[in-house]
């Protein structure tokens, strides 16, 4: 086990460089220069002499792979460089947005979780009756309706009906007051959750049943165990290796930021920080978003792998 | 079943315990879409960023509410007989938010700022007939201007010309130290989060009567909407008129329409063919009906308007050319072409900015077809937009333009020889260009009314391009604001004599 995670703590390195490159070579190669984006149209009022300052305030007067290099050497000393619009380092920047976009993406898997399992294996105990079909609806609409949609529902109910908005752009993180951070987050959180939520119970539900007609099942029921304890110990732990998987995944991008939930709940969290940063061709603030969200999302993808060991001891990575 | 029944019961619960919360209750909670994208005044072009440090800091003049020139950090003003000098007498007893003096030294400090090419500011062109300035005494600041410049002055009524501290200048970086003068000084800035600004004390004007404003970034505006009826903020700024037309009928929310200096046009660029052919053009320019563009494109939220938008100057649009829609025309004209069949014209536009910009094109895609003209429309990022506009890559495009409150200040970077934004204009001829050179020099206020009253007619009958309409920009607040006048600028300058009744 240790020497499979130190391996694939390894490949992480190739791994870091290659995605270092592409979001590199990617920002520069989008239409549209850091000066432009800075200026907008006013940026044709330029002198020629006012640009070249400009371009050699943000380094741009070198060659591309120059600027990798000096990028990567900063990168390496643990300097992601500065924000252009700030000022800010890029670490402190994202360290003080990721602890918003982490505390929603657990809370929103933690709804999908308490909604979706117990509703899969209902489905899955009660394959074809009328709960089943029930909570196939439920998981149909769930994936379909988009989340800018079933947000601003959120948000139109809340404000029109019940005169209320818990974030009104004035965010508190979980520190300065737990309760009315829990007040703003429940919402985004039930918006992502619910639909996530879907997969989750269409997930559980599938594989539920392909567990229950194997045959150690079959033994089980002849034994005559109570049924409870044949799903709880003998089919769901079984089942929920997929489920996992997919909850993994499903984490790993709610950590890159979930843009547009962020967006209507008005949350600044990591996902407006990285298109605020694009659409400002913010380039350290994007390469170092990028970089970090990658890292987290092989690091995720790592623990679910250990996860499989404890949730299945059939699982081994060594020998 | 029943842990889903549980959790709809504590959100049920939940939201009853949210209460609204308020912060103090004579502070201004305001909420816009759009953050600032930096702090420094003298580089600064993004109208969200003038929007916070216009209440930071102040220019010797500013306008009022219909666009006059009013004193700020100057009380007096006055050019020379030859134009060719600018004196300005300063405000006395002003003090910087560090408590420093406000002197002619600060003036000329800044000054020297904005036209050092290092600090690159985009508004440096304005000043660029500055040869030298000198100060007498402490309060009085002389401009020694290579030409006479009459729209010099108007020019300084911007945040792109707001006095620093010359303390500031030489020994700080004022992206990042925000030393002004005017009725608020910055707390903090959080950016896309939150900026918080208290009243400044020693504010040589009347008031603040409230003790600070509140700054909340709220992207989607349909969610600032949704707080302005939750009242959970007391004021927003707001652009799109979709979103305001929402609240028009809203009895308990106060809606401001105020038109915009700023024009939707149709840019045509008459280096491209066909449209190098002046017929192509007017043709164009007489098949659309303008009103049309507003009633569907904005849901009627503008006015029709031609090349100027400031009160001051513009010409009845009766008086321009081709205002009135007329297909027979514009049809005769596209036969003189010799384009009676029609061509295809590709419009490009930025994506969402403004946001109506995709229904003007719609629009006038579907009133253009009655020429036969099949208008192709390109809709871009706003980045590659900038770009390809900057650089007259394109052969029409909708365009949001800003205005000024200065005709020569406004159109001199595209109708002038050698003007910075000749290729995006596409077009130029030597009674534009005698015009606003004029413009520039006269004094005469009569004089320089006639000058571009001929530029407004000259122009529209050459029909480079084709001006459509001025949209509004909105505030909109809780009936327990008062004292609030929305201004033609846009600017929020005169937040500092509102008053909260909470």
């Amino acid at each position: 086990m240790t020497r499979y995670l130190t391996q694939r703590l390894i490949s992480l390195i190739p791994m870091m460089i290659g995605v270092s490159i592409l979001v590199f070579a990617a920002i520069r190669l989008v239409p549209g220069d850091l000066i432009t984006a800075q200026l907008g149209t006013e940026a044709g009022m330029l002198s020629e002499e006012q640009r070249q300052s400009l371009e050699a305030f943000y380094g741009l007067d070198k060659s591309p792979i120059e600027q990798y290099f000096i990028w990567m050497q900063d990168v390496l000393t643990g300097n992601l460089g500065l924000s252009v619009r700030q000022g800010q380092p890029v670490l402190e920047l994202i360290l003080s947005r990721f602890p918003i976009t982490l505390e929603l993406a657990i809370l929103s898997v933690i709804i999908a979780v308490l909604i979706g399992i117990p509703l899969g294996i209902l489905a899955a105990i009660y394959s074809n009756s009328f709960v089943d079909v029930l909570s196939r609806i439920i998981a149909m609409i769930g994936l379909s309706v988009p989340n800018f949609l079933l947000g601003t529902l959120i948000i139109y109910v809340l404000s029109v009906y019940f005169r209320i908005l818990p974030n009104s752009g004035n965010y508190v993180s979980l520190m300065e007051d737990p309760l009315q951070n829990f007040q703003q987050i429940i919402f985004p959180a039930i918006t992502l959750g619910t639909s996530f939520s879907a997969s989750v119970m269409r997930m559980t539900r599938s594989s539920m049943l392909e567990v229950l007609n194997e045959d150690y099942i079959r033994t089980a029921r002849s034994k005559g165990l109570i049924e409870f304890f044949i799903i709880r110990r003998h089919a769901l732990k079984n089942a929920l290796i997929p489920v996992v998987t997919l909850i993994g995944i499903e984490f790993g991008y709610l950590l890159g930021g979930t843009f547009i939930v962020e967006q209507i709940f008005a949350i600044p969290g990591i996902g407006r920080l990285t298109v605020n940063a694009i659409t400002q061709r913010d380039y350290a603030l994007v390469q170092g978003v990028t970089l970090f969200i990658a890292i987290n999302f092989v690091l995720i993808n790592l623990l679910v792998d250990a996860l499989y060991t404890a949730i299945d001891p059939r699982v081994r990575y060594d020998g | 079943m029943k842990k889903l029944g549980l959790l709809i019961l504590s959100a049920s619960l939940l939201l009853m315990s949210i209460g609204i919360g308020s912060a103090q209750d004579n502070t201004l909670i305001m909420a816009r879409a759009v953050d600032a994208t930096g702090l420094d005044p003298h580089t600064q072009t993004a109208f969200a960023s003038l929007r916070l440090l216009e209440l930071v800091y102040e220019p010797l003049v500013t306008t009022d509410q219909d666009l006059n020139l009013a004193p700020a950090l100057a009380t007096a003003w006055e050019f020379s007989e030859d134009g060719l000098a600018l004196t300005f007498t300063l405000r006395e007893g002003v003090t910087f938010h560090d408590g420093s003096a406000f002197t002619a030294e600060d003036v000329i400090a800044s000054f020297e700022r904005i036209l050092d090419p290092e600090v690159a500011s985009a508004a440096a062109t304005n000043y660029a007939s500055i040869e030298s300035m000198e100060a007498p005494d402490d309060l009085t600041v002389v401009f020694n201007l290579s030409v006479p410049d009459v729209p010099i002055l108007s020019a300084m009524a911007s945040t792109n010309a707001v006095i620093l501290s010359s303390d500031v200048i030489a020994n700080d970086d004022p992206s990042l130290v925000t030393v002004g003068t005017g009725p608020f000084t910055l707390d903090n800035w959080t950016p896309d989060d939150t900026t918080t600004l208290s009243a400044n004390e020693n504010w040589w004007g009347d008031g603040p009567s409230i003790d600070g404003i509140e700054i909340r970034i709220i992207p989607d505006e349909a969610s600032i909407l949704a707080a302005l009826r939750a009242g959970t903020v007391d004021f927003a700024l707001l652009n799109d008129p979709l979103i305001a037309t929402l609240l028009v009928d809203d009895p308990n929310i106060v809606l401001n329409r105020t038109p915009t200096l700023s024009y939707n046009v149709l840019q045509l660029r008459a280096a491209v063919e066909p449209l190098d052919q002046l017929e192509v053009r007017q043709a164009i320019s007489c098949a659309i009906d303008r009103q049309q563009v507003v009633d569907t494109a904005a849901l009627g939220e503008g006015q029709v308007t031609g090349p100027l938008t400031m009160a001051s100057f513009a010409l009845p649009t009766e008086d321009l050319f081709c205002y009135e829609q007329d297909i027979e025309r514009a049809q005769e004209l596209m036969n003189a072409a010799g384009l009676a069949d029609g061509f295809t014209l590709e419009v490009i536009l930025a994506n969402a900015e403004p946001p109506v910009a995709t229904s003007i094109a719609q629009n006038l895609q579907a009133q253009l077809e009655a020429i036969n003209i099949t208008v192709e429309i390109e809709a871009l990022e706003f980045g590659t937009y900038v770009d390809r506009w900057l650089a007259g890559d394109f052969t029409a495009a909708v365009a949001l333009n800003g205005g000024r409150t200065d005709p020569y200040t406004m159109y001199s970077r595209y109708w002038q020889n050698d003007a910075r934004f000749q290729e995006t204009a596409g077009y130029i001829d030597d009674t534009l260009n005698d015009l606003m050179v004029a413009g520039q020099t006269e004094t005469d206020p009569d004089a320089r009314y006639e000058i571009f009253s001929e530029f407004q007619t000259h122009i529209t009958e050459v029909s480079p391009w084709i001006w459509l309409y001025a949209g509004f920009s909105y505030t909109a607040h809780q009936p327990y604001v008062t004292g609030w006048t929305p201004n033609a600028s846009d600017s929020i300058y005169f937040l500092s004599s509102v008053e909260l009744d909470k």
